[in-house]
């Protein structure tokens, strides 16, 4: 079973990572862009295919180790 | 003083810390594994070194924060031990939830290595009783993510406490954007836990202890450690 977490910065956190890649796109012309946050995207394989288990397992995951719930927000996505 | 040096994979100025607290203290550290699940009998101090624990995957810190031997070290901090991480190790005791806040990328987005100045905020604990209140000390910095930050609650508790203990400052103690090198907020270069006994720093008090190397500010702080612990005794 696939499924994928995704961790970003919670609103208010300052991220100069994203505006380093801001800046860059605008540098590049890519026009149009307001403002760029960046994350991180954990693909993961799970073996078991219950769905329920699966969320739950993924969420421990990411309250231990994926993310820092000091600064970063996660959502868990069971692709199936 | 029976300190306990801990080592990870990917750390690296664990071999200049264990040099400073054997110059100053006069015995050599232990240095204990991250696998093992028990800290040396009697110890009294753990250092976690400064360096690059996993390659700083995930983020930094996070990695080592959850082997096994930093169950030994929640314990013993629980217990009123002191604990001192600097660099990577501030990274890791903010990872492993022993400080409040995190250590985010710099501000201007670059490593940076130079000496900077510390403006020590109080001299009534156990790492900065051989300095005063006040007093501006100049110590090394090498890191890539030393930008600290915690929610405005936090910061307010942090503050109000007087648990900041270090901040960036000019030569003469001013605090000054121009000199917050990593645009940490308040200046935050290091602060203590709740109980006052476990410290976290980014900048290297271990690399300024010897003359040969031209300044000796941070030897104040491992002095400080031992005579505290042989009062204590």
């Amino acid at each position: 079973m696939k499924a994928r977490v995704t961790v970003t910065l919670k609103t208010g956190i300052l991220d100069p990572q994203g505006k380093a890649i801001e800046g860059a796109l605008r540098s590049l012309g890519v026009e149009g862009v307001a403002s760029v946050r960046q994350g991180k995207v954990f693909d993961i394989e799970i073996e078991d295919s219950d769905r329920a288990k699966a969320e739950a397992l993924l969420k421990q995951a990411a309250d231990k180790l994926l993310a820092n719930t000091v600064i970063e927000n996660y959502r868990v996505d069971v692709l199936g | 003083m029976k300190a306990a040096v801990l080592v990870f994979p990917g750390i690296n100025r664990e071999r200049d810390m264990a040099r400073t607290l054997k110059l100053v203290s006069g015995s050599a550290p232990a240095m204990v594994w991250h696998a093992d699940t028990e800290l040396p009998a009697g110890t009294d101090l753990v250092v976690i070194p400064g360096g690059f624990s996993y390659g700083d995957y995930l983020r930094c810190g996070a990695i080592a924060a959850r082997s096994p031997i930093m169950d030994a070290v929640r314990g013993f901090a629980g217990k009123g031990g002191l604990v001192l991480g600097v660099c990577n190790g501030f990274q890791i005791l903010c990872e492993a939830g022993l400080l409040p806040g995190v250590l985010m990328r710099n501000a201007q987005l670059r490593f940076i290595c130079r000496d900077v100045y510390l403006r020590v905020e109080r001299s009534d604990t156990p790492f900065t009783r051989d300095y005063n209140a006040g007093q501006v000390i100049r110590v090394p910095v090498a890191h890539g993510e030393g930008n600290y930050i915690a929610d405005g609650e936090t910061i307010a508790r942090l503050e109000g406490e007087g648990r900041v203990i270090f901040r960036y400052s000019s030569p003469d103690g001013m605090i000054d954007p121009n000199w917050n090198h990593n645009g940490a907020i308040n200046a935050i270069a290091g602060i203590i836990g709740e109980r006052g006994n476990v410290l976290g720093m980014m900048p290297h008090p271990e690399n300024h202890v010897e003359p040969a190397i031209g300044v000796t500010d941070g030897r104040g702080l491992f002095a400080g450690l031992v005579d505290h612990l042989k009062r204590a005794a």
